[in-house]
């Protein structure tokens, strides 16, 4: 039991435990202190003070998100002193911040810019640094742009980045009046060991961090008669945009998502779950004929564990941070450019579509999933297999611009074909959920029967934020052609946020651990917590996107990848059989050695 | 003259005792209990600047329940205007690393670190030899305390103790949130007690004199002597030992040219007193503090150019992670700039002053809250140089 600590904050008593800082205290009274450098997923750093409260008997205005509550504390939040010195430090902040609002992403959404309306700001009261500056704007990434004139310096994006990701591509560099963030040498996100995760760009209160948007592009690709646009969407998507909209945290609305996409246009809705249930035939394959060559012909060469490859950001990572482990990754491309390699071919034969007439955007969680459409070894159809990839913020942005009444949509259905999918592939936006799904399909291979879960809910595989999940399971009575993996323990590992999927890789390389299947999704809580999500991001929101996607999984009629009718289809029209030549030239990667400088 | 008015003492840089180590052996001696008795007794404030009674320090540091405990020196001698470390260091190292010593013993440290400021490399070889020779008399004497020197890398910030410790662990120079203080999570997370150099060499002075006839200097809330250094329009610039709690008229009458228009007592961060209020300005913790620095500006100088190389100073030394400190500085320079070249009215100061009493109690650390110290002395008494 914490000790309690009793306190007064504007004239109300108090108790609290141990170690709550006078921040949380105010805020379990309902008291709100404005805050711009804390951030609840985060460590605490006290550098904005904007938090400052006054407290009796005290010189100083001690920062409430970094100062512990003491007995007998008496805490005023707004005082006389709190108001004026809390309007200088938002007028100072202001003087070096490059406020030309209406040309900012951010607009409307900017904490900075909150703040301000609440201080009636107006006539600035010090003088305009921001022409003195030489701010730059890197704008070399495929994925991110980081623009330093818009950065109040609040190292939120630099704590992310070595906290939850353990990436350190971002630092703090300089001193004094010259201080900013910044990468190793001053390079571009592009050439550092940025994974573009995007955690940096849900967290930044303001528009330095920011995806780089292709909103006009593909509105012109709407517009042109010419092309033909297709559209898919990523599972974590539909649990998330009508945050973006206006609607509560949370809500699954994937039949108004449809609705809506139609409606801008796009000239066939298709869902990336549908290549989710592919990735899972052709990567449960991929791990039984590891395991094969491992247990009967005992090939010393064969890479295990194996490690999934959907998510961009973590791919990034395991090139830049394990070069030696790529042979354990995965071959399989990640859904979205399985999707891609197939709407340029597959799609088009069927559709008789000229594939270079045919425009392929995916919404996606995600801001890696734009740098990885734009790798070189996209291009398997023989084209940029996805030509722009769009966050679920972009599409709430495109949805406004049309001028939608989201929550007023009806809910519709995907188009066929490529549009149908399996509660499998829903939880691929979840961390646990390959695990889970490729287990549903796996053992009921290698069996014949499903798994021996209740209602196929494989809980010991679901991740937890802020922890590496591990599981195994024993594979029994299999059928004859699988005789080898009789009675074997399936060792897994699942791990959510780069900075676990080191510990993983580290355990690995150390010989600690003996796993046969990794899972890792480089965001905290995996693509439902993804870079390119609506912004604020913090536990509870992650949580309740969790549980819809776990509801939405529960309420398909198919819940396993390999009964998904299409999937059946595509196999026989067109990839003959998993891991075939077809696969392989189409749905299946390499990946790239990468340097840590 | 001078004799009667000022109290010359020689204390620090007293002879060393014939035997090395004498006053070190004899201290170990005692139990910890007696020596911190003697220290709290004998009045002794933190030469820092700050003052922080340095048997309380020692105490808590002691009294946190740890594994590992720390003894620091920060000898990151980076005040403008302070050179008085660089000269202890050069003519007694025994005493301070002896006075980190006894800290040892005391709070049950085995691990003192002095951070030497980076641009006193050219000092390493001799405090090395000096150093050898004190683990050896350790040894002898069964004390397990070793210290090693880092070295800083001429950040001004770095001298505020956390970032000191930030600085030391690998980190990025910049000060932590306190509490916790030092005494509790210091140098490694571990309970550290950090002084400054003179502060150490006091200890073992208190501790060969015996707390009564220390206290015999200065006055009840300044007790002992303390080293100065002295800069700026003076015939004899330099370094001088003197009693704590003198008028700051008297120390004028001793090293004034005769013109003395102002002076800069502390530093950067401290504070200007104009020639109207030398009368009534006692130097120590009662009056005004200092850990040291005394310029001496006469009437040639331009008041607001000093303020405008204070301001730049810190504008650039600033670690820049607090915003009240990165930007106000460079508010308070340009702002003082804008007045004097028409662009702002002479009425924008007060805009500028009360900035620097919220840069005074937002900042994070020390540096920033100091500003405003020059900042406000300077500008209350010359407003008329800022403007015209």
């Amino acid at each position: 039991m914490a000790k309690n600590i009793n306190l007064t904050i504007d004239g109300i008593n108090v108790t609290v435990d141990e170690g709550t800082t006078i921040l949380e205290a105010a805020r379990n009274l309902n008291i709100h202190i404005p805050t711009l450098c804390y951030h609840e997923d985060l460590c605490v750093a006290g550098n904005c003070r904007v938090c400052v409260v006054e407290q009796e008997k005290v010189k100083n205005l001690p920062a409430s998100c970094a100062t512990p509550a003491a007995e007998g504390m008496v805490i005023h939040t707004n005082s006389m002193k709190v108001r004026m010195a809390r309007k200088h430090i938002v007028e100072l902040l202001l003087s070096e911040h490059n406020a030309d609002c209406t040309k900012c992403y951010k607009n409307g959404n900017c904490e900075l810019q909150g703040l301000a309306s609440q201080m009636l700001t107006g006539d600035h009261l010090f003088l305009d640094l921001v022409p003195d500056k030489k701010y730059t704007i890197d704008m070399f990434n495929t994925a991110i742009i980081k623009d330093d004139s818009r950065c109040i310096r609040c190292q939120r994006c630099v704590r992310t980045c070595e906290e939850l990701q353990s990436v350190s591509a971002l630092g703090v560099a300089y001193k004094g009046n010259k201080m900013k963030i910044s990468t190793f040498f001053e390079h571009s996100l592009f050439e550092v060991v940025c994974t573009n995760c995007g955690q940096c760009v849900n967290r930044c209160p303001t528009g330095a961090l920011i995806e780089r948007n292709y909103i006009d592009q593909v509105w012109d690709a709407i517009y042109d008669p010419n092309k033909h646009v297709v559209v898919q969407t990523a599972p974590a998507v539909r649990v998330a945009l009508g945050e973006a909209l206006g609607m509560a945290t949370g809500k699954i609305v994937t039949g108004k998502m449809v609705a809506a996409l139609r409606r801008l246009g796009f000239d066939s809705v298709l869902d990336t779950d549908f290549t989710a249930d592919l990735t899972i035939i052709e990567e449960g394959h991929e791990l039984l004929s590891r395991l094969k060559r491992a247990l009967v012909d005992k090939d010393p060469t064969v890479a295990l564990p194996m490690a999934t490859s959907c998510s961009p950001g973590w791919i990034k990572f395991i090139e830049h941070t394990f070069p030696e482990y790529l042979p354990n990754l995965s071959t399989c491309k990640s859904p979205q450019q399985m999707f891609g390699a197939l709407a340029k071919t597959y799609y088009t034969q069927k559709r008789k579509l000229d594939p270079k007439n045919v425009v392929s955007v995916s919404i996606m969680p995600c801001t890696a999933k734009k740098f990885e459409a734009n790798r070189p070894e996209m291009r398997s159809s023989g084209y940029k297999d996805v030509d722009y990839v769009l966050t679920t913020r972009e599409l709430g942005i495109m949805i406004k611009q049309a001028g939608l009444d989201f929550e007023e949509l009806p809910e519709e259905k995907f188009d066929s074909f490529m549009g149908s999918s399996s509660g499998a592939a829903v939880i691929f936006g979840s961390t646990g959920g390959v695990m889970e799904a490729a287990l549903r399909t796996a053992y009921e291979v290698v069996t014949g029967r499903e798994v021996p879960f209740d209602g196929l809910n494989i809980v010991p595989v679901r991740g937890t934020e802020g922890e590496v999940r591990e599981a195994s399971i024993k594979i029994e009575k299999v059928l004859p052609e699988w005789s080898f993996l009789e009675g074997v323990e399936l060792k897994c590992a699942v791990a959510n946020g780069l900075a676990h999927a080191k510990t993983v890789m580290q355990n690995v390389r150390d010989g600690k651990a003996n796993y046969h299947f990794i899972e890792v999704m480089a965001c905290p809580g995996g693509c439902l917590g993804g870079g390119g999500q609506p912004i604020p991001t913090n536990k509870e929101i992650r949580n309740k996107r969790k549980m819809a996607i776990y509801e939405e999984d529960m309420g398909m009629p198919v819940r396993k990848s390999h009964e998904n009718p299409e999937i059946a289809e595509i196999y026989k029209d067109f990839l003959e059989k998993p891991l075939g030549h077809k696969s392989h030239e189409l749905l299946h990667t390499h990946y790239t050695p990468r340097k840590r400088y | 003259m001078s004799e009667q008015t000022l109290k010359r003492v020689d204390l620090i840089f007293g002879e060393y005792s014939n035997e090395k180590y004498k006053v070190l052996a004899s201290t170990l001696e005692r139990t910890n209990e007696d020596i911190l008795k003697d220290i709290l007794e004998s009045g002794l404030r933190g030469r820092g600047g700050a003052g922080f009674p340095t048997a309380m320090k020692w105490k808590f540091t002691a009294e946190t329940p740890s594994d590992e405990r720390y003894v620091v020196c920060n000898a990151d001698e980076g005040e403008p205007g302070t050179f008085k470390d660089r000269e202890i260091l050069l003519r007694v190292p025994r005493k301070v690393f002896s006075g980190m010593a006894i800290c040892g013993r005391v709070i049950g440290a085995k691990k003192g670190l002095m951070y030497l400021r980076g641009e006193y490399k050219f000092m390493v070889p001799e405090l090395m030899k000096e150093l050898d020779s004190y683990h050896e008399h350790a040894k002898q004497l069964g004390l397990d305390f070793t210290i090693e020197i880092r070295m800083g890398s001429g950040a001004y910030i770095c001298g505020e103790e956390s970032a000191l410790f930030e600085s030391m662990e690998g980190g990025r120079g910049e000060p932590r949130n306190k509490p916790p203080y030092p005494t509790t999570s210091g140098f490694m997370k571990k309970p550290t007690v950090i002084n400054n150099v003179e502060t150490f060499v006091n200890v073992l002075m208190i501790m060969r004199l015996g707390p009564d006839q220390y206290k015999k200097l200065g006055t009840t809330d300044s007790r002992g002597s303390k080293v100065f250094s002295v800069s700026g329009d003076t015939p004899i610039p330099g370094i001088y030992e003197l009693e704590l709690g003198m008028s700051l008229d008297r120390f004028v009458d001793e090293f004034g040219d005769g013109d003395t228009k102002a002076v800069q007592v502390g530093g950067a961060s401290g504070f200007c007193v104009p020639r109207k209020k030398f009368k009534d300005t006692v130097i120590g913790f009662e009056g005004v503090p200092t850990g040291g620095s005394m310029m001496i500006f006469n009437s040639s100088r331009s008041m607001y150019n000093v303020l405008h190389n204070y301001l730049e100073f810190f504008e650039e030394e600033s670690c820049g992670q607090c915003t009240p400190c990165r930007v106000g500085c460079q508010q308070l320079l340009k702002g003082i700039v804008a007045v004097k070249k028409g662009e702002k009215k002479a009425v924008y100061l007060e805009q500028l002053m009360k900035l620097s009493e919220s840069m005074k109690i937002t900042a994070k650390c020390g540096l920033g809250q100091s500003v405003a110290n020059s900042f406000s002395s300077i500008v209350n008494n010359f407003k008329e140089e800022m403007i015209y």
